[in-house]
């Protein structure tokens, strides 16, 4: 009897189709492409803004094209998956425990939100709207 | 007790014969209360002496019946047939090579696990009469889930990290790292640090999560592995502040 061990070869291209979990994975990374091509465009829309009112109002115009609002609609989508797959496994990264008592995850992931809505709350009321 | 006839699947691999796997089609009537396990231990006592596979407790304690079920890592002892679909497809852990049919080589599993010193590192030896190193239960609290591991390596089958990754420490060692630098009578952090926080360590960690979902002990070794991404980056700030401190 010899020993032949077997090697299974898996494709570093297309492993993550494999299963469900690893597809939600990959899509949770791809948002961060997404996420920083929003961040370019705001970039450019101050750059045009420091450029006089003109810049500005091509800048805004461009915003509204057809393409610019999927691609709006589309960041915001990834964006939202990004924060709260990210805020969901918070309390994994950063468990609380008091004496013999383990904050609850719920309470946990609750923070986050509500800093959330209090942070776009103070922006929102910053920019006057 | 109902029978239902289910097709196993079952991947082999002779290395004395084959070149490559095949899989070979078994018909096994199945009672409501059986395993995956007890289908399969109905193929070698009925079907075919040959088929090779490690099992001992049959009751998710000793970790060693672990499977690709349907292509989803799990124990077969706690896999229940009545779940399942007709057609079931049975295969040795992913991620390992195949030893023979559903047995896989496990030493590289087994050096890792090693290389994170899973053991306490105490302060000083206390002699057996001088009594046990007392800990509260508060201080017992903060690592206990990670001392449920079973060593079944499903979380590695899972980790695409582990399979594409030249030599990630894995997960469950990682786990077990973090549960004895977080034991309060332990002080082999440091010592652990030089394979826990390097690039095969916990660096090599990219969250997928998929340990801690199919962990059959609610271990989640993809939380430890966080949990110690912040520890060692605070470590590192320590260390730029305060140079040559007290670890
Ligand atoms: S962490 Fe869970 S899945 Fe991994 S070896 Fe331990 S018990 Fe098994």
């Amino acid at each position: 009897m010899s020993r032949k061990p077997y090697i299974r070869t898996l494709s570093s291209t297309s492993w993550w189709l494999a299963q469900p979990r690893y597809i939600r994975y990959m899509a949770r990374e791809v948002s961060c492409v997404l996420i920083g091509a929003y961040t370019g465009v705001i970039v450019v829309g101050l750059l045009r803004l420091s450029e006089g009112a003109n810049a500005w109002a091509g800048f805004v115009a461009a915003m509204q094209t057809p393409a610019s609002v999927v691609f709006h609609l589309l960041a915001l989508a990834f964006a939202l998956y990004h924060t709260t797959t990210w805020f969901n496994v918070t309390p994994k990264a950063m468990p609380l425990q008091f004496g013999d008592t383990q904050v609850p995850g719920s309470i946990i992931i609750g923070a986050h939100y509500a800093g959330w809505i209090v942070i776009s709350a103070a922006l929102l009321l910053l920019a006057g709207v | 007790m109902s029978l239902r006839t289910f097709e196993l699947e079952i991947m082999r691999y002779d290395p004395d014969k084959d070149s490559e796997p095949r899989f070979e089609t078994f018909s096994v009537p199945c009672e409501e209360d059986w395993v995956v396990l007890d289908a399969v231990n109905y193929v070698k006592d009925n079907l075919d002496r040959t088929l090779s596979y490690r099992w001992s407790c049959h009751m998710a304690v000793c970790g060693s019946c672990g499977m690709m079920i349907n292509g989803e890592p799990s124990l077969s002892c706690k896999t229940f047939m009545r779940h399942m679909p007709d057609k079931i497809r049975i295969e040795p852990l992913a991620n390992f090579p195949i030893e023979r049919d559903l047995v896989v080589v496990m030493d590289d599993f087994m050096d890792k696990l090693a290389s994170v010193k899973p053991y306490l590192v105490a302060k000083e030896k206390k002699a057996v009469e001088d009594g046990s190193y007392l800990q509260s239960p508060a201080q017992l609290k903060k690592f206990k889930q990670y001392t449920l591991c079973i060593n079944c390596t499903l979380c590695y089958s899972a980790c695409p990290q582990y399979a594409l990754g030249e030599g990630f420490v894995g997960p469950a060692a990682l786990a077990l790292a973090h549960r004895y630098n977080l034991d309060s009578r332990d002080v082999g952090r440091s010592a652990r640090a030089d394979v826990v926080a390097s690039n095969e360590g916990i660096w090599e960690c990219s969250f997928v999560g998929a340990c801690s979902e199919v962990c059959p002990e609610h271990v989640d070794p993809a939380g430890a592995i966080q949990q110690t991404k912040i520890a060692s980056t605070l470590d590192y700030f320590k260390d730029l502040i305060t140079p040559g401190r007290d670890k």
